[in-house]
């Protein structure tokens, strides 16, 4: 009787070639976490991080009970935040969507000298984090809302400018085409036929960058970009951590109901 | 065909014709009137709390001067080493924290998902992640630099945190949307549970993970830079040095490079991306 071929059959994961690629991979991943953690390893004091059980708990204290009473002077900063949050994300979703347009393929008026201009701008805005923009404007504009409110509009522009810009390559160029052989104007056929298009997505995108921002302005006060940060920094360099556990409990607050507002709205927008 | 009695119905020439618009998002004209006017306001309170300090800014226009020509003259060489020290300490940073946060971020992730973690366990590892989302880099670096001391460890950790719960949150999401019908197979045929997660969940969201964990690995290496400047390590300290000391051609150097690194490891991320899923 035939052996059936069957029998010696098993399933396998993976083909020997993929298996030899898996394995090769995992070596070179393991290899270079080894390399990353024997580097960091040399330069830290495992003193201070076997420790940092007794530090936490030493912190904890000192954290507890927040001080309620430091409440009422939050309110002021809170406002701030969120001024600078909302202010810099209109003002940088007003410089992206020109800019967008300009970085498009399908709507630049110059592929060969605006576009490139106009996507260095929105990369190099992209790259710089709005803390290092922040750092920058404190020296340039002096310390304050609008230093905060600029950092975060120079940080906005790129990354809606980006998302927009995909947007409208990716949009449809029918209701365009259709629209110009009416005999529209080139602005009127796109703002007839492109526009409704990426709107929503502008929106969404505005929205979702604002919820990045509130979180984002919780923090530009370290540097002295107004907002939130400045009374945690003044109150860490005080000492105070009854007060910084009041300020951390309201930035939480802030962002997980500024992320549920964004959700809502998105959902909304569809 | 004629058309002559259509035409005389069908207003072509009016003006009403001519000045179609769209209908508004909004059917409402009085929510749509109510709405712009709590904008305009809203707007209007908030620019004056901007107060404006000319000058200050006119002052500051000088120092853009320098500052500018600086960024515009980048010195690789006087802080070569700082540079290169920090650079390298920045992108072991990176990938410790990445690893680190990806496999935490999958127990989390899954105790997330609410179609198969029980509710207490979903309640509490929602939390942990919203709580972990909810406090910028910069502040978690913060307190652990407070608890791990100055360092390179503090900005892992830092890292580590943030990672996970990006992690965390999208494979929650992604588990959500599954494809039921392989988990149920497995179920059906009595697979314990670890194996039904192994070959009936993760096969189907492990793809999508691993392309944002390779994502997350550009985000550590930027947030590398920043959570530098409260003390946590990497090229931040040595950026944030070279700021207080207004040395803006080393800063202008440390930009630059920054870009570069990025610039060069995004298509070697994208092509791993893509291999990937």
């Amino acid at each position: 009787m035939p052996e059936p071929l069957t029998r010696r059959r098993t399933w396998d994961w993976r083909s020997p070639s993929e298996r030899l690629l898996h394995f090769v991979a995992t070596l070179l991943g393991l290899l270079g976490l080894a390399w990353a953690w024997t580097h960091i390893s040399v330069r830290t004091t495992w003193a201070f991080v076997l420790d940092a059980g007794v530090q936490l708990q030493d912190m904890g204290a000192r954290m507890f009970p927040p001080d309620g009473s430091y409440l009422s002077a939050l309110v002021r900063p809170l406002v701030d935040t969120v001024h600078i949050a909302t202010l810099g994300t209109v003002l940088g979703v007003a410089l992206a969507i020109p800019l967008a347009f300009l970085a498009a393929r399908t709507t630049t008026p110059s592929e060969r000298l605006l576009r490139p201009v106009a996507l260095l701008a929105l990369v190099t805005s992209r790259s710089v984090n709005s803390i290092i923009w922040a750092l920058v404007l404190v020296v340039l504009v002096g310390p304050g809302l609008l230093a905060g409110t600029m950092a975060i509009a120079l940080r906005s522009v790129g990354f809606v400018g980006k998302l927009v810009y995909e947007a409208i390559e990716e949009a449809p160029d029918l209701p365009v085409t259709a629209i110009r052989t009416t005999g529209a104007s080139r602005a009127q056929s796109l703002a007839y036929g492109l526009v409704p298009h990426v709107l929503p997505t502008m929106a969404g995108v505005s929205v979702y960058r604002w919820e990045i921002n509130i979180r984002e302005a919780t923090i530009l006060g370290i540097v002295g970009a107004g907002g939130l940060g400045m009374a945690l920094q003044a109150s860490i360099d005080a000492l105070a951590w009854s007060r910084v556990s009041v300020i951390l409990g309201v930035i939480l607050a802030t962002v997980v109901l500024a992320e549920w507002v964004s959700a809502r709205v998105r959902r909304e927008l569809g | 065909m004629s058309l002559g009695p259509d035409r005389t119905t069908f207003p072509v020439s009016t003006d009403a014709a001519r000045s179609w618009r769209p209908p508004p998002r909004i059917a409402s004209r009085s929510v749509r009137r109510a709405l712009w006017a709590v904008a305009v306001l809203y707007a209007a309170l908030a620019v004056f709390t901007v107060d404006v300090d000319l000058a200050r800014v006119a002052e500051g226009l000088t120092r853009a001067s320098d500052f500018f020509g600086g960024l515009l003259r980048p010195d690789f060489v006087t802080r070569w080493t700082d540079i290169r020290a920090g650079l390298v300490e920045s992108l072991a940073m990176t990938l410790i924290a990445t690893a680190a946060g990806f496999v935490l971020s999958i127990p989390l992730g899954l105790g997330a998902s609410r179609n198969l973690a029980p509710a207490p366990i979903y309640a509490v590892c929602r939390s942990v992640l919203a709580v972990f989302r909810a406090f910028h880099e910069v502040l978690v670096a913060i307190l652990f630099v407070a608890m791990f001391g100055f360092g390179a460890f503090a900005g892992v950790a830092t890292l580590a945190v943030a990672t996970v719960g990006f992690l965390g949150k999208l494979l929650a999401e992604a588990v959500e949307e599954i494809d039921p019908a392989p988990l149920e197979a497995l179920t059906a045929a009595g697979s314990p549970g670890p194996s039904r997660i192994a070959f009936g969940v993760l096969p189907q969201v492990m793809p999508r993970i691993l392309g944002l964990t390779l994502y997350r690995v550009d985000i550590n290496f930027r947030e590398s830079a920043i959570i530098g400047l409260v003390g946590a390590g990497g090229i931040g300290a040595t950026l944030i040095t070279a700021f207080a000391r207004y040395e803006f051609e080393s800063v202008s150097a440390i930009l630059i490079l920054m870009i570069a690194v990025l610039f060069v490891g995004e298509p070697l991320s994208g092509r791993l991306r893509r291999s990937v899923s």
